[in-house]
Formats: C-alpha cells, structure tokens, sequence
C-alpha cells in the first residue's frame, strides 16, 4: 500500500463526485482569490498614495504661517510673526542649517490674467528658481525662469494649464505672448504641465509663476512672504533639516514652546508616515475579511467531507472488510481534502492574480509575492486541519458498524 | 504437529453479548466451532440465531465478548487493529449477500482492491486479477461497472475478490439471498470447485438446498451451536415432522 495507491483513491473519490467537488473548491477559491486581491489592492493603494505624496516634491519641506489661534491651546495669537525675507536668508545660511539644499521664498497673490478679451482669476506666486524643483513642478513647453531674470526683476511668467486654455485658447501654447497681469504685462516664457486638482493647496493649474522679483515690484509690494519653500540635502537628511528649521525660526520668532510656534512646517516624510500607518490599518483590515473567508471555505471543507465519510460509510466498510489499515481510510480522506484545498488555492491563485488586471479607478494592484506564498500554504493547512477530522473519523469507523449501514 | 493439521478455525467458548444488564441479548452463548483445511461447512439458522454474528467475528469485523478465537492458530484477540487489517486481508476472503462492490469502479478495480491494500505491484496485480476473473468466468466483463452487471455477475466478482488474495478461509454470508435460481446454482456451482480446489469455505444460509452441498452442517439456535449429523435429506424430514 504506497502513496500513490492512496492519492489514486483520494482522486477516484473526487472525480466520482464531481460537482460536489467543485462546489467545495469554489470556498477555498473565494477565499484565497480575496486574500490575494485584498492585500494586492492594499498594497498598491498605498503605493499609489507614496506616489502622490512624492509628486508633492520629494525632500521638499514648505514653511507657512500659523494662523493666529490655529492651534490648540495657542495662546500668543497676538505676538505671530509672519515669514520674512530675513527668515528664508537664516534659513539659507549653510552654518545654521547644514542639511538644506535650498530656499525659495514665496510670495502669493490673487490676480485677473487677461489678453485681449479673455480673463481669468489666477494665483500669482512668486519665487526663485529653486521653487521647480522645490514644488515638484514641470513645465509642458518653454523653460523656467532663471537668475538672470530673477536678478534684473524681468516681468516674465510661466501659466498654468487652466490659465492657458481660458486666456489663449484651449490647448494653446502662447509662447512669447504677453499676458497682463492684474493689468502688469508679463511675457510668457512656459507653460506648467497640467497636474490637475489635489497637488497641493489650491489649484496649481491656475497658477502664474513669474520671479519674486518682479512680483514684488509690480504687483505686492516689498513685504512678507506667503510660505518658504526649502529643499533637503537628500531624503534621509529630511529630518534634520526640519529640525534645524524649527531651532532657527524657534530663535527668530523667540518661541520656547513649540505648542506656541507662529509658523508651520509641513513636509512629504510627515504626510508619508501619517498615510502609512493609515494604509497598514486599512490593509489589515482587508486582511482579516479575507481570513474570514478563508476560515468560512476550510469550513465548507469540513463539512463536505463529513458528508462524504458518511455517505461512503459503507464503501469504508467494504474496504475494512478486504484489509484496508485504518492508515490506508485516513490517508484516502485526507489526501482528498489536501487536494480539494490545494487545488482550490492554486486556482484561487490565479484569479486572484487575474483579477488584479481589472482595472479600479486610479491605481493598480500590486499583488504580495509574500501573500501568494501565505495563500498557498494556509490552503495546504486547511485541507489538512479541516480535513482531518472527518478522515480520522472514517479511519475509526468499526467495519462491522460501516457495513451495517445503508 | 504439522501445518496442515492446524485448524483454519478454532473458536472455544466464544459469547457474544449486545447491550448490557436486562437488556442484554446473548447472540452467542459459549460457541465451540472447529474447522479444518479444506472444509465446506454451511452455518443454518433462522434470521435472529446469531449466525450472522458468528460470521462477523470469524471474519475479524467485529469482536466477541468472551472466549478465544485462533485463525490458522493465530489468537485475534492479541491483535491490534493494524494486524486484524492485515489478517482480513491475507486470510480472509469476504462474500456477502448484497455483494457489497464499489460504486462507479470495474469489475477489474473492485478484484485488484484487496491487492492494493496488500502492497501488490500494478502489474502483478492486473495479472492476479484477471486471472480471478478468467476462473469465476467473467474475463469478458472486467471493464464493466457494478451497476452494468446482473446480480449473479456482481456476485461472481465479489466472488473474484474474495479469492484473488488465495486466503486460507472463504467466508460467505448468504451468498445467493440475492439471486434468483439460476445466478444461485451459478455460484453455488463456483463454491462446489473452489471445495474441489481444496478451498476452506464457512458459508451460511438459512436454505437447506444451498446447505447440501456442504461437507458439514451447523445448526445455530438462539446462540447455541449444534453440528448436524446424518445426511440434509434426512434431518429436513425430521425437521418437518416436528413442524407438523
């Protein structure tokens, strides 16, 4: 009596009852296709998520004012400090803050863009060149702005997608064109990649970006700035630059207890770990609906075998009868729930990989190799664990008793 | 002694009770029964006699509640239930009444059946199987299922199965219940030449027409075993004048 008699057997027993078969496999299925897809949809949500924040700008860490009573428990509302060009000089000066790569002060107003006929509301934001990079931001056609026009204040800007199609036209590329600007005539030297809503604060496709410079002198004025925004050395020299941040604006704005700080310092580490440890709850929460399932089809195994000894009591009977050792009945049974659970599992392998390419939305499962190999393994698992009471039952069963009955 | 003067059966003051206190029904009460090699006895009874219990425990399915019991000189008792498999398997050919093959399985898988469990190879297996088949006379039908066969057919495989292992004792527990009168002296007919082969059968019935043809008859009564002296015909006259 080898191995291979007793998976015959077990195979014999299944195909004998086909559909009924199936029927169990299809728990097992569910199961495992939902413990795949689950994880896999968890995972590439947050890979889409890190996605975005990293499209917020990687390194990047803005400073903007606290508004006043902001925070709780603030109580020096009255003494708040805007954000000044010294703040963003301090800030730059590599004694005080070894890790930043870069400052770009940022000056934001609201204001009509025309030409010609067509006007629009846009927000004019004002800055170095380092704000590019800083921001993320990516110009569809011309080029940025840079020292040189930054030094001699050049009345040059670059415009949202939003501003270009209600300005110049729909899918225009007004290059070169002049567009006034609360009535200042810039030139368009760019126009920004669209990036549509959800990039930040605000719209960014109804931005105007021209240098601080000219921003300064034709539309706001020479006052304080609306956010700053700094670039880390690297990704891993993130965090100390937003702590060498806050001692340098602590000093500045006199704050001893970081409660009362009159500015905020927001950056994608933050929003990052905030979102990862959202998405980890989240993703065991799918995990554990698709346990549920799984538990619920190892069941459905149980129960199904347990039908199928008592059904074949008789059949049991007769092999007793002829000299089956309880190992060869016990071996028979549970061979074929191993099967029924493993089958199941590679099947509910393949559609749940499978069902991965329907596309969902934004983003795209991104399937766990480490959840295909748990999936598979917890099938085995099952087919032995859930199987293995009723086929110990067979096994047990007196050949006198299971040929007595019917 | 020699091996062929041990018994195939010894049982000695073997009880059999169901149930316990005043409930308790004593299908075997204190049975001696000897068989020796190649003996044809028929066990009779009415149905309820307790001769259906005594096969069960001849044939290892169930055990008894006293007494001792030594196939081919081997007491069962001192058996667990891994080495009662292995004596049913080597030692035992079963027949039962309703034939009892497997559902949905040939002729040929249900012979090769005890064979498997005996750890035979395939292909000695294919042989030994066919060659059981060829001898109850149904080579032609070894592909054929169950239920594409008659009940005298059925029974000549189960016949097959219980012999293809060439145990030492062929148990039958009314072997022809099931059949009508020509399947019967078919199969009766096949006993009759495995007698002939030196075959050891313990066959019961409660038909004295199948009991004729054994060497040796015991007549169970409410438990009690007693052996059948004289010829059938003689002791059926007997019998049916105290029935009158």
């Amino acid at each position: 009596m080898n191995v291979i008699e007793v998976v015959r057997f077990a195979v014999a027993g299944l195909i004998a009852n086909r559909l009924r078969s199936l029927l169990t496999m299809l728990g097992i299925i569910i199961g495992i296709a939902a413990v795949i897809l689950l994880t896999a949809l968890g995972n590439g949500a947050a890979q889409y998520i890190q996605g975005q924040i990293t499209g917020l700008g990687a390194n990047s860490i803005t400073i903007i004012p606290r508004t006043a009573g902001g925070a709780a428990g603030s109580t020096s509302g009255a003494s708040a400090r805007p954000l000044t060009a010294e703040d963003a000089a301090a800030i730059a000066d590599p004694q005080g803050a070894p890790d930043v790569a870069f400052v770009a002060p940022v000056v934001q107003t609201s204001a009509d863009a025309a030409s010609g006929r067509n006007t629009t509301s846009s927000t004019v934001v004002g800055s170095t060149p380092d704000y590019f990079p800083g921001s993320n931001t990516k110009i569809a056609a011309g080029r940025p702005y840079d020292r040189a026009d930054l030094d001699e204040a050049r009345k040059v800007a670059l415009i949202g997608r939003t501003v270009a199609d209600d300005v110049f036209g729909v899918n225009s590329t007004p290059l070169g064109q002049e567009i006034l600007i609360d009535n200042v005539p810039f030139q368009v030297i760019g126009v920004l990649e669209a990036r549509g809503q959800g990039g930040g604060l605000g719209n960014p496709d109804s931005n105007v970006l021209a240098p601080v410079t000219a921003v300064q002198s034709s539309l706001t004025g020479y006052g304080d700035l609306s956010q700053i925004v700094v670039g880390a050395r690297s990704t891993d020299a993130q965090a100390a630059a937003e702590s060498e941040i806050n001692s340098i604006l602590d000093r500045r704005h006199r704050i001893d207890n970081p409660d009362d700080r009159d500015y905020q310092v927001i950056s994608s580490r933050q929003l990052a770990q905030v979102l990862d440890q959202t998405l980890s709850a989240f993703s065991l929460l799918l995990a554990a609906i698709a346990a549920i399932s799984l538990v619920v089809g190892g069941i459905g195994i149980t129960n199904i075998m347990l039908v199928s000894v008592t059904e074949r009591t008789r059949e049991i009977g007769i092999r007793k009868a002829l000299g089956a050792p309880p190992s060869a009945i016990l071996g028979q049974f549970l061979v074929e729930s191993v099967i029924l659970s493993v089958l199941g599992g590679l099947i509910g392998v393949a559609v749940g990989i499978g069902g991965t390419f329907i596309p969902l939305g934004d983003f795209k499962p991104v399937v766990l190799p480490s959840a295909v190999v748990l999936a598979v393994g917890v099938s085995i698992a099952i087919g032995v664990f859930f199987g293995g009471y009723p086929a110990r039952r067979a096994s047990r069963l007196r050949p006198i008793e299971a040929l007595r009955r019917e | 002694m020699t091996e062929q003067d041990v018994p195939v059966l010894d049982v000695r003051a073997m009880s059999k009770v169901y149930g316990e206190g005043e409930t308790a029904v004593h299908a075997l009460r204190e049975v001696d029964l000897l068989v020796r090699r190649g003996e044809y006895v028929a066990v009779i009874g009415q149905s309820g006699s307790g001769k259906s219990t005594l096969l069960n425990i001849l044939g290892c399915l169930d055990a008894p509640t006293s007494g001792r019991y030594l196939l081919e000189g081997l007491d069962v008792a001192d058996l667990d239930e891994r080495q009662q498999s292995i004596l049913r398997n080597r030692q035992i050919g079963f027949i039962f009444q309703s034939f009892n093959l497997i559902p949905r399985t040939t002729a040929l898988a249900n012979v090769e059946l005890p064979l498997v469990y005996a750890g035979v190879s395939r292909r000695r297996r294919h042989e030994r199987a066919r060659a059981a088949l060829e001898l109850v006379g149904l080579g032609q039908r070894e592909d054929h299922r169950p239920n594409e066969l008659s009940g005298g057919q059925q029974q000549r495989v189960a016949v097959a199965r219980a012999l293809v292992t060439t145990p030492a004792l062929l148990l039958a527990d009314e072997p022809t219940g099931n059949l009508d009168s020509a399947s019967t002296s078919d199969v009766l007919g096949l006993f009759d030449a495995l007698h002939r082969a030196g075959r050891t059968i313990v066959l019961i019935t409660h038909d004295d027409e199948v009991a004729e043809r054994a060497d040796r008859v015991v007549v169970v009564t409410d438990g009690v075993l007693t052996e059948r002296t004289g010829t059938v015909a003689q002791q059926s006259s007997i019998r049916s004048r105290a029935t009158t």
